[in-house]
């Protein structure tokens, strides 16, 4: 490689390193004692100290509310990709009259703004009890994240050749079987894709958990961030490292799984 | 009839294709299991989205404050009462103008972006996965971030700006542009993901053929890239206009709307009018508005893009 085409790369390199600055800016804040955060300079802490992390864990509601998101989110991507994955295989492969209509209010439902139907969600959701709790959430985020995980695998099971399933019918298999030994083993890296965009989405999803939570029953992390409580003067330190334990599981998705994360992205968006 | 059903019947005649040559007179049966297949997904649907939008249109035909035991039928009332309401449309033009900016920036950063990005050869993992950062963190933390950054005597922005003292979320005129500054830092990584997945899949010889003839940098750029990412560029305009439209987080968190109506759009008018000040029916009114916008845009978009692809 020629030493312009290093030198180019490292730029880019550094440049993308800058991006994320307000990140990093926000992780170099979480460890400055509390005596340093209002005074710039100097730009790095004199000595690091954990002592924001110790008063998250101790003092605050963000280790429930680290619970109450891992919980919410995990559900939602169960119960989504359970019943996604029967719809899609039927809308891709079997004559359901009203298919097309069907495609459709799957597809607009995609775009529908939360803020249209948190009001009604709100009323329905008290209406059955299910006001701050898990179940509550996992619901309302289900509105959002079936419809694309349906979207999602339709487009990928019809891409799988249809005469793989036709062998196992010849072998005496039935719809449930194929779905299970053929279809479920070909779209797994479809289904790990659409999982983890729909775990970003609730692990994320701020508007319904802030209206629907009542108290740290249900209260999801970034709830528990955007209440962060402070009497006479905000604790700058604290919240930056909640929001330093809020995003540890995107940054393991972004760094770790990034292949299945962009699959999904480029998935969601260019399939027709 | 529907499309596929007339290619069972297709298959019926000309036991050639399909799965429908092994069990000819099933179509009936396949329909139940189809039916059975989507119906658990449907009524989750239908009870989460198609319910509650059908609900949100009559609760905008009401004036229902819970309160006061208030909940009577007042027709259009609500809607005749944003028409002239100055608060509202404040609110739309906060919308337009933060959409409008916040996907211009995006959109241009964006292809930048993918462009360095496609030229890089090593370390376009460590590239990728420091710009997708700012797409994957939750928007509240986003939001969090950007409130420290933008603070008046310890934010690294003023500190960057040479020690000046600027009041970023609290100045009128500075708080919209520090909103859209944040969000498209956000979700600039989004478009240029898209780009940068197209450019990868042009074939290097185009260009080379393109130099053989002797076109400059520029040249390749408006005649080849720029065509190429025409269609791409038209998603994610769409995707990011819808979600520009329909947001709410990072302005919720990072100004609550304020100062003096200068940050609050359309969502977040919706959302204190419904949970703050409690009158659901002129809340579901906006909400329903919103919708309407959405939706609109949607259309527009689909047949542009539909418009795009006849040709080629």
């Amino acid at each position: 490689m020629s030493a312009r085409g290093r030198l180019r790369d490292a730029v880019v390199l550094i440049l993308m390193t800058l991006y994320a600055g307000p990140f990093f800016w926000q992780v170099v804040t979480s460890f400055k004692p509390e005596s340093e955060l209002l005074v710039l300079p100097p730009l790095l802490p004199s000595s690091p100290t954990l002592a924001h992390y110790v008063a998250v864990f101790e003092k605050s509601l963000v280790p429930r509310a680290l619970v109450n998101s891992l919980g919410v989110a995990g559900l939602t991507v169960l119960l989504a990709v359970a019943l996604g994955l029967f719809a899609a295989y039927a809308l891709a492969r079997l004559p359901i009259p009203g298919r097309g209509a069907l495609l459709l209010l799957i597809a607009a439902s995609t775009a529908f703004p939360q803020i249209t139907t948190v009001s009604p969600l709100y009323l329905l959701l008290r209406t059955l009890g299910l006001r701050d709790t898990w179940a509550g959430l996992v619901l309302a985020n289900t509105s959002f994240a079936l419809p694309l995980i349906i979207w999602l695998l339709a487009g990928f099971i019809r891409e799988i050749p249809e005469e793989l399933e036709e062998a196992a019918f010849l072998d005496g298999a039935s719809r449930v079987q194929v779905l299970r030994w053929v279809i479920l083993p070909l779209t797994a890296p479809a289904l790990a894709s659409a999982a983890l965009l729909t775990f970003l989405m609730s692990w994320n999803e701020f508007l319904f958990a802030y209206t629907l939570s009542a108290s740290e029953a249900s209260r999801t992390v970034p709830v528990a961030i955007a209440l962060f409580p402070g009497v006479f003067e905000v604790p700058w330190g604290d919240i930056a490292a909640a929001s330093i334990l809020a995003s540890l599981p995107p940054i393991a998705i972004v760094v770790g799984l990034q292949r299945y994360l962009i699959r999904g992205v480029l998935a969601g968006a260019l399939r027709e | 009839m529907t499309p596929r059903a007339s290619t069972a019947e297709r298959s019926q005649s000309a036991p050639t294709s399909g799965h429908l040559r092994f069990k000819p007179a099933s179509r009936t049966p396949l329909q139940f299991t189809g039916l059975l297949f989507v119906a658990p997904a449907l009524v989750m649907l239908a009870a989460l989205t198609v319910y509650p939008s059908v609900w949100v249109l009559w609760l905008s035909l009401l004036r229902r404050v819970p309160v006061f035991g208030v909940e009577s039928f007042v027709g259009l009332a609500n809607y005749a009462f944003l028409a002239t309401d100055a608060r509202f449309w404040n609110a739309a033009r906060v919308t337009l103008v933060f959409t409008l900016v916040s996907v211009g920036l995006e959109l241009v950063l964006g292809v930048l972006v993918a462009l360095a990005l496609a030229a890089q050869r090593r370390g376009r993992r460590v590239a990728l996965s420091l710009l997708l950062l700012a797409w994957a963190l939750p928007s509240v933390v986003t939001a969090k971030l950007f409130e420290w950054l933008y603070h008046p005597t310890a934010g690294l922005v003023n500190f960057l700006l040479g020690g000046r003292s600027l009041n970023w979320l609290g100045d009128p005129g500075l708080a919209l542009p520090g909103v859209i500054l944040a969000d498209a830092w956000r979700t600039m990584p989004f478009v240029a993901l898209l780009c940068y997945a197209r450019l990868l899949a042009i074939p290097p010889e185009i260009y080379e053929a393109a130099q053989v003839d002797g076109a400059g940098r520029l040249a390749l750029f408006t005649r080849i890239t720029l065509p190429i990412l025409r269609g791409v560029l038209l998603i994610a305009l769409l995707f990011r206009t819808l979600d520009a439209v329909r947001a709410f987080d990072i302005m919720f968190v990072l100004t609550g709307g304020g100062p003096a109506g200068t940050t609050e759009t359309l969502t977040l008018y919706a959302y204190r009018t419904l949970f703050q000040t409690l009158q659901f029916g002129l809340g579901a009114a906006i909400g329903v508005l919103v919708f309407g916008v959405v939706m609109a845009l949607a259309w527009g978009f689909l047949r542009a893009l539909r418009v795009e692809e006849r040709p080629a």
